[in-house]
């Protein structure tokens, strides 16, 4: 039973690592921008949600939205004030400007509000684990993967079934006859970009019990972040999403049944993964 | 050409030769202390109550000892060794600091010993805890604490009370490493035995897979050191995969159980068994009048940093007392061996042949009280002498 244990907890850490970094996965993906600030927005939906609940009393459920809420407009604002100056620049123009700006969100976040890990207060109904069968499920490993998993649903229909959904990638794919066919390319990305940073937003703020939340936060998991979409492919959302579960699940089983080598498992499977199809599991060739 | 550039030089010269003028005339009454903690990043906490215990200790004191008026130069080396050796150096040879204190972690303390060696200068450690520093230069001193004093009581205190199988986690670095070590060797001495032994990566995202090892392996105590910070987590995911109700215990040195921490952890904590040599629920006159004092101050408990620098300060007010104000190294450096005073820790000396710190460790066990939790104490061993050096 202790297998069935692991493998939900795998389940558990894969499915906030999808939430975490399929924003990643459609900014770098779908609009071809490397944004490795893409933490930083995860820390702010954290900080957020953390304030709200432990500073102004607001119950976690409520607080998750505002997590979302926040991040996405603090990306709104900053792609139409940043990023989208770099759309048509160099990739390495674009991973110097993001880094900068996650070296600006660590010393900004210590400065406001410490550089002490945050815990947020979680209701008591989320706390501990029960037992199914012999199988131990945490509670609150368990709204994870309900979340994610409906999120996963929903994203994956908007892109594939929506308008906005057929727009965007139009606009990826050739921006100049999108626009043509009067597809309103700029605001298509924003939205995208804001979208994405939401999502981290919630990721940051749902992760915080589990992965520890302080300014550090998007230094320590860009690894993880760029892990998934490697080896997930950018092209879909379907490939980020069973690479965070392959990669959830065997970063949790190999730190419990090899111990001694557990911390590198997760790359060892990346290696084999990249050296078998160099575009990620679902990748195509790149797009341009 | 060359009388030309003549009258240059002796500008020059003369404003070498008088900034030096002034300089050693400020030097006549002002001893310097070079202050290098960690004051962003991961470790700021601790350069944090490091400087606040300090400034209480100046503020209660004075900034006037044995004639002279004490200067504190703070620098932030933001828990980079290499920032550390160069503002040391800096310091020494610039600022003509007669003292360097501070270190919060044990490469920062190494970083700066061949200066403190070379320039003669003491190095007074605050915080930083391998037993092996104090045998890097003959200046280093140390208030803080090794890890190997609270460890191989802990390892002691639990073959003797009833626990005979432990699983240890501890993160894979010197100061983990450290407290397995010689918690291991005292442990197994009692009769103990080790029935599971984990090492985490440093940068660890996710408790959960070696927790369920620890639960798996049900041992009758789990040893846990993991930097500060971390130990919230821990703790946290501990009561999460019903640890605690299966009744396995948590006992460790008292670093992951900080008062500075402490209280956000949650009833999780309650019933953690560590050994240390501090509390905030210390019972003695001192201790609350310090308690009190920093609470005042800072609006927050102080944890065993703060007390490392408190007393770091005060041995450096007695030594220059007792040499009456001559701030030599050499002279410094006799005047701190063998010194002994009450801390609000208790009572403490530097042994004179190791520079290290001499304190009792007490055995504690978190409890709550007027809704707080606190590291409640509830034995002592008295006089514990660093056991890690490797020169006796």
């Amino acid at each position: 039973m202790t297998l069935l244990t692991i493998l939900f907890d795998g389940v558990a850490y894969g499915m906030l690592l999808f939430v975490l970094a399929c924003g990643l996965a459609v900014t770098l993906g779908l609009m071809n921008f490397v944004n490795l600030a893409h933490g930083a927005f995860a820390m702010a939906g954290g900080y957020v949600c953390a304030v709200l609940v432990n500073q102004s009393g607001w119950p976690f459920f409520a607080a998750l939205p505002m997590a979302f809420v926040a991040s996405a407009l603090i990306g709104a604002v900053l792609e139409r004030a940043l990023y989208r100056h770099l759309y048509a620049r160099p990739h390495l123009d674009q991973v110097l400007f993001s880094i900068g700006l996650v070296f600006m969100a660590v010393a900004a976040v210590d400065y406001i509000m410490g550089s002490s890990r945050v815990f947020i207060t979680l209701p008591d109904a989320l706390r501990g684990q029960f037992d199914f069968y012999g199988v131990g499920i945490g509670r609150y490993r368990l709204m994870i993967i309900v979340i994610c998993g409906l999120l996963t649903l929903a994203l994956q229909l908007v892109l594939a079934k929506t308008r906005f959904g057929s727009r965007l990638r139009a606009a990826v794919d050739d921006p100049r006859a999108a626009s043509g066919l009067g597809i309103n390319v700029p605001q298509v990305f924003a939205l995208t970009f804001a979208f994405g940073c939401g999502l981290a937003g919630l990721g940051g703020a749902l992760s915080a019990e589990i992965l520890g939340l302080d300014p550090y936060f998007p230094l320590k998991f860009m690894i993880y972040f760029l892990i998934v979409v490697t080896v997930g492919g950018s092209s879909s959302i379907t490939g980020p999403f069973l690479a965070s579960l392959l990669l959830g699940i065997g970063d949790v089983a190999g730190k419990y049944y090899l111990p001694k080598l557990g911390p590198f498992v997760i790359y060892t499977l990346m290696i084999v993964i990249l050296i078998w199809r160099p575009n990620g599991l679902f990748g195509r060739a790149a797009a341009r | 050409m060359l009388t030309g550039t003549r009258p240059l030089w002796q500008a020059a010269c003369i404003a070498l030769a008088s900034v030096a003028l002034m300089a050693s005339a400020q030097a006549e009454d002002t001893v310097k202390i070079g202050l290098i903690l960690p004051m962003t990043g991961g470790q700021a906490s601790t350069g944090k109550q490091i400087d606040n215990a300090i400034k209480l200790y100046m503020q209660q004191h004075g900034d006037e000892v044995a004639g002279k008026k004490i200067e504190i130069l703070l620098r932030d080396d933001s828990t980079m060794p290499d920032h550390t050796k160069r503002m040391a150096q800096e310091l020494i040879v610039n600022d003509k600091v007669k003292i360097i204190a501070g270190f919060g972690i044990t490469p920062a303390a190494f970083a700066a010993a061949p200066l403190a060696t070379q320039a003669k200068v003491p190095e007074v450690v605050m915080a930083a805890g391998t037993s092996s520093i104090t045998e890097r230069s003959p200046y280093i001193v140390r208030t803080s604490f090794t890890l190997a004093q609270s460890s191989t009581v802990i390892g002691d205190w639990a073959a003797k009370n009833g626990i005979k199988k432990v699983a240890t986690l501890t993160t894979d670095y010197a100061p983990g490493n450290d407290a397995l070590k010689y918690f291991k060797e005292h442990f197994i001495a009692g009769g103990g035995e080790i029935v599971e032994e984990v090492k985490t990566p440093l940068a660890n995202p996710d408790f959960a897979p070696f927790l369920q090892r620890m639960k798996d392996s049900k041992p009758d105590a789990v040893f846990v050191f993991v930097p500060a910070g971390q130990g919230g987590s821990f703790m946290k995911q501990y009561a999460e995969r019903g640890l605690d109700k299966s009744g396995i215990k948590v006992i460790g040195p008292g670093d992951v159980m900080d008062d500075d921490l402490l209280d956000g952890m949650g009833d999780a904590a309650i019933g953690a068994v560590t050994a240390h040599m501090y509390s905030a629920a210390h019972p003695s006159e001192k201790n609350k009048e310090f308690v009190a004092a920093y609470e005042k101050a800072y609006g927050s408990r102080p944890g065993f940093m703060a007390v490392g620098g408190y007393d770091g300060i005060h041995l450096i007010y007695e030594a220059l007392n007792k040499t009456g104000g001559k701030a030599d190294g050499d002279s410094l450096i006799a005047a701190m061996k063998g010194m002994e005073w009450e801390s609000p820790r208790g009572p403490i000396s530097i042994d004179p042949d190791t520079r290290d710190i001499v304190q009792n460790i007490y055995i504690r066990k978190v409890e709550k009280k007027d809704g707080q939790l606190y590291n409640i104490e509830f034995a002592t061993v008295e006089a514990v002498k660093d056991p890690g050096k490797t020169k006796k």
